[in-house]
């Protein structure tokens, strides 16, 4: 990381500006420099760097500039800035600091101490940088960039929302009796119809195995009805399978079939993993119950199944069947099932 | 008084290898003249934004070479403003620049220790 991390020197002095690249050379850092905020925000829009260090009296357009404008551009805001002056007054440190600097040093700047901002702040940015391209995969764009404005909430959460687990039925078979290569095609053909329906509807996918999905309505951000949000999620997905399995069966393929269980209630919703690889999910009882339903539509031989809570919110908007209670394993009390047609 | 800060300028000389310290107080030497420049012109201007860059640059450039005088010096011009420095009367840069010739001197003679 340190030796391809692409570092940006703004500064109007030249005997500063060759010290500090001396300095970041000898770190093993690639440095590029600018003599002023204007020559620094075009080198900025220009490539991708990983870090600015940044003077604030500069002619033309000085620090303070430099830091208003990056706050401002989306493709800038993430790149941290780490100040380096030898301004006098806290008051300079603050506005920095308000104005979205990481860091304030103070010139001359210590070497050992310059080498462990920088790090701490490239590192940083690396987590940021991976909690956002996670987003990206997994989350509707608005979803990600709601939560890039907010900033991350990386700890655990009470939220109501809506649960949906999907799979298709069957799978295994069908797997096992075509070749390979035919049964990844048929997964990514899946996948992107599934993500499509979901993320149409305001749902993110938090989990993939195999043949299966979870997705989540009503969380890491709020979403209005998420219950009949979910449904018409649900409701999509059929649709698009049926088209699916209409050039299926042009192609001279089977069709598929797939089950989705969906139910609604309190949840505990997180990042969870370790530093280098986390996800986004939510835990409970609710989360159970709803992958209980999506396997229990094999028994009910309906393509999807919806609990009480989920049922209840729709108010009548969607038709449903009331199929009486089933007993799932793990789940104490009988539980009310739905049918969506 | 000391001119250069033995302690300070040894560790700028250890961190960034002597040919780099060499190179680095060649370009000092070949900048600071017209930042002098640049604080006198500004003084009979009354510039007081670049009076105020002028006085910043040699101060943290003084106090990167260890030359602690001159940066406290041109700390003061930097803080006390154009106007003020302008009301103390016939050469209000006289000491900082005969600090300037001194600093020059010194950094000269390290250059070709």
């Amino acid at each position: 990381m340190s030796s391809s991390a692409r570092l940006l020197v703004a500064d109007d002095n030249k005997v500063n500006r060759l010290l500090l690249v001396r300095n970041l050379e000898l770190m093993g850092y690639a440095v590029s420099t600018a003599e002023n905020g204007r020559v620094a925000l075009e080198n900025l829009r220009g490539s991708r760097f990983d870090l600015v260090l940044l003077d604030m009296e500069m002619p033309e357009v000085d620090g303070f500039a430099v830091l208003a404008e990056m706050k401002h551009d989306l493709a800038l805001r993430d790149v941290p800035v780490i100040v380096t002056s030898s301004l006098e007054g806290i008051d300079h440190v603050v506005r920095c600091v308000e104005l979205g600097a990481e860091d304030y040093l103070h010139k001359p700047v210590n070497p050992v101490l310059l080498k462990a901002r920088i790090g701490a702040s490239l590192e940083k940015k690396r987590l940021r940088d991976q909690q956002k391209e996670l987003l990206r995969r997994f989350a509707t764009p608005e979803v990600a960039a709601d939560l890039e404005q907010s900033g991350f909430a990386l700890d655990g959460r009470r939220v109501r929302a809506t649960v949906m687990f999907v799979d298709i039925r069957d799978f295994t078979p069908l797997a096992e009796s075509q070749p390979p290569e035919e049964t990844i095609d048929l997964l990514n053909n899946y996948y992107a119809l599934m993500f499509d329906a979901i993320s149409e509807h305001g749902g993110i996918v938090t989990l993939m195995i195999g043949d299966g999905l979870m997705a989540v309505f009503g969380a890491p951000l709020p979403l209005q009805e998420h219950e009949a949000r979910a449904v018409r999620a649900a409701k999509e997905m059929t649709e698009l399978i049926a088209l699916f399995n209409e050039e299926r069966k042009a192609a001279s393929r089977v069709p598929i079939r797939i089950g989705v269980g969906i139910a609604s209630g309190e949840m505990i919703a997180g990042y969870v993993g370790t530093k280098a690889r986390a996800t986004y999910t939510c835990i409970g009882e609710t989360v159970n119950l709803a992958s209980r339903i999506e396997a229990h539509t094999k028994v009910a031989g309906r393509s999807i199944l919806i609990d009480r809570s989920t049922h209840d919110a729709l108010g009548g908007r969607i038709a449903t069947e009331a199929l009486g209670a089933a007993t799932f394993k793990g789940i104490a009390a009988a539980v009310e099932v739905f049918a969506v047609s | 008084m000391t001119i250069i800060d033995a302690e300070t300028f040894a560790a700028l000389r250890d961190t960034t290898g002597s040919e780099f310290a060499r190179e680095l107080i060649d370009t000092f030497l070949t900048e600071a003249p017209s930042m002098l420049a640049d604080l006198r012109e500004s003084l009979a201007d009354g510039d007081a934004d670049r009076f105020r860059r002028a006085a910043h640059s040699l101060k943290s450039n003084g106090n990167t070479f260890g030359a602690l005088t001159l940066g406290t010096l041109a700390k003061d011009l930097e803080l006390s403003g154009v106007v003020a420095v302008k009301a103390r009367g016939p050469s209000p840069l006289g000491g900082l620049e005969a600090e300037y010739l001194r600093v020059a001197a010194a950094l000269a003679a390290l250059r070709d220790e």
